[in-house]
């Protein structure tokens, strides 16, 4: 199971500031363990975020975003109420989200 | 102290050049494969590229790529911890359709791109991994322009913050 996604969000003016952390081990696939096995690449590809239902910008993610990502973004037009929700999708299905409501 | 270890590329980009390239077409491979269903990025081949410049025409198809200081992107100028460099972009320019970041010397140059709604304010920040000292772009992309801001990273080798 994936672990949750912390999500904090305020409010300034009408724009809503979000910042979310995703635990997430971002694995490139070019590493090795202490026995020289490759360890497989798991890395997030496409993360997506919404303001009430509706989408408000897509992130599409190589290999070289870092372990545990971190992103901070803005969204238009947010009111007190507003729902933001961040869903995730790595290399291999494993999928996770996470929402906060604005005040 | 160990994470720079990490991203110093073992194995199959170090080897010989045949078995970098066979590496290279399985990792292809088993792009395609996973990336049949529901995935609607169109740029999603370039995550796979290996060279900036495939990257950009993979991304932007000869869209005109221009210099601006219009685009705004912050990056350490000495990054102690490769695996961990922050990197803000934003930008006062309207009608922005995607933000990309590349990061020149990394194995794959393209790090994130980000695909904007109106409702999304152009203000990301984030963080990526860097392998060795490299130039790092961020390409904002309007309807029929490229907008490029670059940067030099400096990546300090040996951990412990030297």
């Amino acid at each position: 199971m994936a672990a949750k996604v912390k999500i904090r969000g305020k409010l300034s003016g009408t724009i809503a500031k979000v910042k979310l952390l995703i635990p997430h081990p971002m694995e490139t696939g070019t590493r090795r363990d202490a026995d020289g096995t490759v360890i497989p690449a798991k890395y997030i590809e496409t993360v997506t975020l919404y303001k009430n239902g509706q989408l408000v910008m897509t992130a599409n993610w190589g290999q070289s975003v870092s372990k545990d990502p971190y992103l901070s973004f803005q969204v238009n037009n947010s009111a007190p109420g507003d729902v933001i929700k961040v869903d995730w999708v790595d290399n291999m299905k494993e999928t996770g989200s996470g929402e906060i409501t604005l005040k | 102290m160990k994470s720079n270890n990490e991203l110093v590329t073992k194995g199959p980009l170090s080897t010989s050049l045949v078995s970098r390239r066979q590496w290279l077409g399985g990792m292809l491979a088993l792009g395609a494969t996973a990336l049949l269903p529901a995935q609607l990025f169109a740029g999603l081949a370039a995550f796979n590229a290996t060279d900036t410049e495939v990257v950009l025409n993979e991304l932007f198809k000869g869209l005109p790529i221009e210099e601006s200081d219009a685009v705004n992107l912050r990056t350490p100028d000495i990054a102690e911890n490769g695996a961990v460099v922050p990197v803000t972009v934003s930008t006062d320019i309207t009608g922005v359709e995607s933000i990309t970041l590349v990061v020149d010397e990394n194995p794959n140059p393209l790090s994130a791109s980000f695909t904007l709604t109106p409702d999304a304010v152009p203000n990301i920040s984030f963080r990526v991994k860097m392998g060795k000292s490299s130039t790092v772009r961020a390409l904002v992309k309007t309807s029929d322009k490229v907008y490029m801001a670059t940067r030099e990273v400096k990546v300090t080798i040996g951990g412990c913050g030297g």
